[in-house]
C-alpha cells in the first residue's frame, strides 16, 4: 500500500497574527511558519502504518511557493521516504490545490492520501472532501482513529453528537482531527538524513491546472476588539456582578 | 433563480441549525427552498416545510440516506444545482463534510463559515481561528457557502406551509459502508445553543474533577463545553471541545474554569456575551477576553460558586 500525504505551510500556530493595514491580509514577513499541524499527525499516521508493515512507500506532497518545500523536508525527516513539490505562487483556493493533488493522485497511483482536516490560515476545510469528489474515492474526514484491515480501512470520525465509525474501501482520502496520534520530533539524524532524500518538483503550470482565483478577497480586517473587563475579589462579587450587573443568571 | 438550503436532521426532526441556515439563506435571496435527504424521513420534511422561509421542500427517501454518508447525499445535490444560484450549508461537521464534494462537483470553488452576508456574492468570514475577519466576493457562478450557525438568529419554526416534492434518490455508493455512533445522549441544553456554557480545561486536572463543573452547569441549566486540551487528555468526550477545530459558541454567559485561553480556544468563544474566566495564573491570555475575571484555584473557586447560586433566590433559565 501507498500513501500520499498532503501538507501545507502555515503561519506557526502560537503566532498571534496581525492584520495589514491596507486590510490586503495578514503579515507574513519574518513570522515563524511551519507544517499544518494536523497535517503532522497525517504524517505520522502515514509513518506508523507503513512502520506496521501494512504500508510500502509514504510520499509527502505539498503545492505552494518556494519556501514551502520545508514541510516537505520536515515530512522526510519525520519518516516519510520522498518528496513532491509542487510549486505555485500566490493565493491558492482548495479547488485549485485539490485539483493539483488529482493530478498527483494520476501520477502516483497511491491507495490513500492523507491531509490535515483543517488549514488553521484559511480554516476553510475543503481539500480532503473536494479531492475524494474529483476522484469519485471514500472520505473519511475528521478521523481520530484508523485501523487498515487490508483493503479497507475502519475510520473514527469525530462528530458534533460524537463519534462516527465508517468502514472505506481503498483507495480513499482520510482527513485528520489533532486527536488521531502524537506526532514524533524529528531527531537530529534523521534530519541529516532527510536531506538526502528525494523531492521531486514540478511546475503546477505543467500540470494543466487553472490555478487562478475564484473567491477575490475585498478586505481583511481586525475582528471588533472586546472591551476590557474587570477583575473580581472574589467568588461572592462575582456572583453578585453575574446576577446583577451582567444580568445574566 | 432560488437558493437551495440542505436540511440538517436526524430522521425524526431537524437539527436546530438547519433554522439558522435557513435564516441565512433568507438573506441571500428571498426564494428559499431546501432539500431533506433521509430515510423514513418525513416528519422532518414536514417540519421544515412549516418554516416560514422556506418556499418549497424537496424530499428524497432511501436507506441509503440513513447516516448522511456525503458520498450518498452529494449527487442528490449535485442534480438538483443546476436549478438554484447557491447551495447553503451549516458550517458544522455535517455541512464541512458534504459541502465541499458538492463545490468540487460543481467546479465551484466553496466560501466556507461566513458569518455575515453582505449581498449575494459578498460575505464575511473569519480566518486564522477568527483573528482576522475577511470579506471575500465569489466569482463562480454558482456558489456553494457554508454558514457560522451561531453568527444567524434560527428563524420562526412555524406558521409555513411549503408545498413538499418528492424526488428521485441517486445510485448508492458502495466503497463507504457506516457501522456505527456514539452519541452521548445528555439532559443538558446542547453546547451549540446553550445560553449559559461552563467549560475546563487542563487546569481539572483529571475527568473526575469535571464533576466541579458538572455540579454547577445543572445548577445553570447550562451546556458542558471544554478545551482541546482537556478532551485530549481524555476528562471529557470530543463532543464538548470549543474552539477552532471543535465547536463555536456564543451564549449569553460562558464560564472558562481553567482554562489558560490558548487562541485556537477563544476562536470558538470569544464572541459570547460575557465572559467570565476562573483561573489561578493571573497572567493567562483568557483574562485579555474576559468581563469577569477571577484569580482563583478552581478547587475553592467551584465550590463556592456553587455555595453562591445556592444562596440565590431565582436563577433565570
Amino acid at each position: 500500500m501507498k500513501i500520499l500525504v498532503a501538507v501545507k505551510r502555515v503561519i506557526d500556530y502560537n503566532v498571534q497574527i496581525r492584520v495589514k493595514e491596507d486590510g490586503s491580509g495578514v503579515v507574513t514577513d519574518n513570522v515563524k511558519m511551519s507544517t499544518n499541524p494536523p497535517d503532522d499527525n497525517a504524517i505520522e499516521e502515514a509513518v506508523k502504518i507503513k512502520e506496521a508493515g501494512k504500508a510500502t512507500e509514504v510520499v509527502a506532497v505539498t503545492v505552494g511557493e518556494e519556501k514551502a518545500q520545508e514541510t516537505v523536508r520536515k515530512a522526510l525527516a519525520v519518516g516519510a521516504d520522498r518528496g513532491i513539490h509542487v510549486k505555485v505562487d500566490g493565493i491558492l483556493e482548495p479547488l485549485a490545490v485539490s485539483k493539483i493533488l488529482q493530478k498527483i493522485v494520476d501520477k502516483e497511483k497511491p491507495d490513500l492520501v492523507f491531509m490535515g482536516k483543517q488549514a488553521i490560515d484559511d480554516d476553510c476545510n475543503q481539500t480532503g472532501q473536494m479531492l475524494s469528489a474529483l476522484l469519485n474515492w471514500p472520505q473519511a474526514t475528521f478521523a481520530s482513529k484508523i485501523d487498515v484491515k487490508d483493503n479497507k480501512l475502519e475510520v473514527t470520525r469525530e462528530i458534533d453528537e460524537g463519534l462516527e465509525t465508517i468502514e472505506i474501501n481503498v483507495p480513499a482520502i482520510v482527513t485528520c482531527d489533532l486527536r488521531l496520534n502524537e506526532p514524533r520530533y524529528a531527531s537530529l539524524p534523521n534530519i541529516m538524513k532527510a536531506k538526502k532524500k528525494p523531492i521531486e518538483e514540478i511546475a503546477a503550470s505543467d500540470l494543466g491546472v487553472d490555478t487562478s482565483p475564484r473567491v477575490e478577497q475585498i478586505k481583511v480586517e481586525e475582528p471588533p476588539k472586546r472591551k476590557a473587563g474587570i477583575k473580581v475579589a472574589n467568588v461572592a462579587e462575582l456572583v453578585q456582578k453575574l446576577k446583577n450587573e451582567a444580568k445574566v443568571i | 433563480m432560488a437558493v437551495l438550503l440542505i436540511a440538517e436532521h436526524n430522521n425524526k426532526e431537524l437539527r436546530p441549525f438547519t433554522l439558522n441556515a435557513a435564516t441565512a439563506a433568507s438573506q441571500i435571496d428571498i426564494d428559499v427552498h431546501a432539500v431533506l435527504i433521509g430515510n423514513n424521513s418525513a416528519e422532518a420534511a414536514k417540519q421544515l416545510s412549516e418554516l416560514p422561509v422556506i418556499k418549497k421542500v424537496l424530499s428524497v427517501e432511501a436507506p441509503h440516506y440513513e447516516n448522511f454518508t456525503a458520498e450518498n447525499f452529494a449527487p442528490v445535490v449535485v442534480k438538483l444545482a443546476e436549478n438554484y444560484s447557491h447551495i447553503i450549508c451549516s458550517a458544522n461537521t455535517f455541512g464541512k463534510n458534504l459541502i465541499p464534494r458538492i463545490a468540487a462537483h460543481l467546479d465551484t470553488s466553496q466560501v466556507s463559515d461566513i458569518i455575515k452576508v453582505i449581498s449575494s456574492d459578498t460575505f464575511v468570514r473569519p480566518i486564522y481561528a477568527g483573528n482576522a475577519f475577511a470579506t471575500v466576493k465569489s466569482n463562480d457562478a454558482k456558489k456553494c457557502v457554508t454558514i457560522r450557525p451561531t453568527s444567524f438568529d434560527p428563524c420562526e419554526s412555524s406558521g409555513g406551509s411549503a408545498p413538499i416534492e418528492k424526488i428521485d434518490a441517486a445510485e448508492e455508493f458502495s466503497n463507504t459502508k457506516f457501522i456505527k455512533r456514539e452519541e452521548i445522549k445528555s439532559d443538558r441544553p446542547e453546547l451549540g445553543t446553550a445560553r449559559i456554557v461552563v467549560s475546563g480545561g487542563r487546569g481539572m486536572q483529571s475527568g473526575d474533577n469535571f464533576k466541579l463543573i458538572t455540579e454547577i452547569a445543572d445548577k445553570l441549566g447550562a451546556a458542558i463545553g471544554a478545551s482541546r486540551a482537556a478532551v485530549d487528555a481524555g476528562y471529557i468526550s470530543n463532543d464538548h471541545q470549543v474552539g477552532q477545530t471543535g465547536k463555536v459558541v456564543v451564549p449569553d454567559l460562558y464560564i472558562a474554569v481553567g482554562i489558560s485561553g490558548a487562541i485556537q480556544h477563544l476562536a470558538g468563544m470569544k464572541e459570547s456575551k460575557v465572559i467570565v474566566a476562573i483561573n489561578k495564573d493571573g497572567e493567562a491570555p483568557i483574562f485579555s477576553v474576559a468581563d469577569y475575571g477571577l484569580e482563583a484555584d478552581l478547587f475553592e473557586a467551584l465550590p463556592q460558586f456553587m455555595e453562591e447560586l445556592n444562596k440565590l433566590n431565582t436563577i433565570q433559565k
